[in-house]
């Protein structure tokens, strides 16, 4: 089974987002990077899905030039082929994401046979704008599903499953297709000591990507405001109990 | 110039608001109730009507609910041949009433759903689609000027979204359901849709339930532990409060990457979205990750080792210390203020 994983470097933003002084981004000068979250699980789920039925995972990532620090850590873990379309840095909104994704799929399909499963995390946790792989899947006249949380791939089709109202509503969707995970689909592991060394090898496959001005348009960014100031300590220890059990009687908590 | 305003005018006043209405266990969903009122807004004063679509068919309840909230027309949309839920199938039925209608806005609730059907809908459109909306006005015909959450509602963009019809969801967190200060009587009217072979690619083929328990995101109070708890075995005093106080556990996600607790409990940008009357959270430091998942939180007490942890900065009330000594002291207290 052939896989391309689509990811995005995003930053690790910690107790508090400061923003820089325009207001147009995240401050990200004292911050570490991440891939994003429901990605790091679409990458386990994808070498899963290839230590079991064979195949090769491909990631790819759509980001500036340290990007290609997310595509190792995805090798570390086993995938084997890493693609970067490399951008000034700048955020793409959501349609022209999709646009150079599936150019470059087109690309690498010409090439190298077609993918017949392509996972993206349902949603990046910067942006949040929850449409990339159905935009994806639409222009490669594909059917998709998002919100997966388990998955179980067949010869010809995947079985996915995805959480509603307390229970489960469950898809089977021929291949080729694409799905968008979330978290808890899987738990993602470390990468082994071999790993690290061998994606250190692995050649990333890098096409220049141009930014445009999307449909979309960041005005500026702002941090809400909390509902919640400065919590009131009611004690160090075991002596703010008393207090505690009397705000829950207040609260109608022990009722 | 005045006859290019009044066109300007007449093209606006032609379509109305589409809102893609879903249902709970309880009716119509609160999340979609949301959703219609950030939609009413978007009608203006140049008196859009407010337009509802609905899977299948209204009940006299559900159709009173959509007058409240200021809907004119309600359609119950029939797709044929289909009774499950199909996102592509759905989007056809929306398009179809946008199209017929020439509504100048299709708005959902932001729910997995929601944000699938809209997608797919900008996708076949080639229009752009603003997730998790908190504010939306027109600042000319054709864009409208939204707000919306980032990172989980850790952060708010302002945005311009170019593009008739305008597709957005709405924040469920983020948005209050109000009802129409000027409700006028709804008339219900049935839409029927043909899905293509291409739509029923994706349908639900099955429904699997789960068994019961105190559900996480409906809990009433909700005890949460995070990396401070130490380990696997730390969660037993957790546990035991938990279940002295009808509580749900919830953990952060340094908890379940290390693999102490399913992922089921994690709550967070990226994990369930609680809020309950009181979240007692102990020994979560207050990332952003976490504090996405809680804001909904009526009270908020946290324990904690550190006083200058970031949760007490987000919290009402706070224990400082250790919370293994903590927790089984206030398990006890309650046990006996329970029986005095």
């Amino acid at each position: 089974m052939n896989v391309l994983v689509c990811v995005k470097r995003v930053a690790m933003v910690g107790s508090r987002i400061v923003l820089t002084a325009d207001a147009r981004e995240v401050d990200v000068r004292q911050l570490g990077f991440t891939m994003s979250p429901h990605e790091e699980c679409a990458v386990e789920e994808a070498i899963r899905i290839v230590e079991q039925h064979g195949g090769l995972v491909t990631v790819m990532t759509l980001g500036p030039t340290e990007a290609s620090e997310q595509l190792r850590d995805a090798a570390s873990l086993g995938a084997t082929r890493l693609v970067h379309l490399v951008s000034d840095g700048r955020e793409w909104d959501p349609l022209a994401t999709a646009e150079a994704i599936v150019s470059v799929v087109w690309s690498l399909e010409a090439d190298g046979g077609s993918f017949d499963l392509i996972l993206f995390g349902n949603e990046a946790a910067d942006t949040g704008d929850y449409q990339v792989g159905v935009r994806v899947a639409q222009a490669l006249g594909r059917p998709s599903v998002s919100g997966v949380k388990h998955l179980e791939v067949g010869e010809h089709a995947v079985e996915a499953r995805r959480e509603y109202r307390g229970g489960e509503e469950l898809y089977e969707i021929v291949v080729p297709c694409v799905v968008a995970v979330k978290e808890g689909i899987n738990l993602p592991r470390y990468p082994s000591l071999p790993g690290r060394m061998r994606a250190k090898k692995v050649v990333i496959e890098e096409i220049p990507v141009e930014w445009r001005e999307g449909s979309l348009r960041t005005v500026k960014l702002r941090v809400p405001e909390e509902p919640r100031d400065r919590a009131e300590i009611l004690g160090v220890g075991v002596d703010g109990v008393p207090a505690l059990v009397t705000l829950f009687e207040q609260w109608g908590i022990l009722a | 110039v005045s006859v290019v305003r009044s066109q300007t005018l007449s093209e606006i006043a032609r379509g109305g608001v589409l809102c893609f209405v879903e249902r709970d266990d309880d009716g119509l969903a609160d999340a979609s109730l949301r959703a219609l009122t950030l939609a009413r807004g978007l009608c203006g004063a140049v008196g859009r009507t407010l337009v509802a679509a609905v899977m299948g068919e209204l009940d006299a309840p559900e159709t009173d609910t959509l007058t409240l909230f200021g809907v004119g027309d309600a359609y119950q949309v029939i797709i044929e041949d289909l009774d499950a839920y199909s996102p592509s199938a759905w989007a056809t039925a929306l398009l179809d009433l946008v199209e017929m209608l020439g509504s100048d806005a299709l708005v959902a609730a932001g729910t997995d759903r929601g944000h699938e059907i809209l997608a797919h809908v900008g996708a076949r459109t080639g229009l752009p689609m603003a997730a998790n909306c908190l504010t939306a006005s027109w600042s000319d015909s054709r864009s409208v000027q939204l707000s919306r959450q980032r990172w989980g509602g850790s952060l708010i963009e302002d945005a311009i979204l170019e593009g008739v019809p305008a597709l957005l969801t709405v924040a469920p967190d983020g948005v209050l359901a109000e009802a129409s200060p000027s409700p006028a009587p709804t008339i219900v009217r049935t839409h029927r849709s043909t899905p293509s072979d291409l739509d029923r690619r994706v349908v639900v083929s099955r429904w699997i339930s789960r068994d019961g328990g105190v559900s996480l995101a409906d809990a009433r109070v909700v005890v949460g532990g995070g990396r401070g708890v130490g380990s696997e075995e730390g969660f037993g005093a957790l546990d035991e409060l938990a279940a002295l106080l009808g509580a749900a556990v919830g953990v952060s996600r340094a908890v379940t990457s290390a693999g102490w607790r399913p992922h089921a409990q994690q709550v967070g940008q990226t994990g369930t979205k609680i809020s309950p009357e009181l979240y007692l959270a102990c020994g979560i430091s207050g990332a952003t990750q976490h504090l996405a998942g809680c804001r909904s939180a009526k009270h908020v007490v946290t324990i904690n080792t550190d006083a200058d942890a970031p949760f007490l900065a987000r919290a009402d009330y706070a224990l400082v210390g250790d919370l293994s000594v903590i927790i089984p002291a206030l398990s006890e207290a309650i046990k006996s203020r329970r029986r005095s």
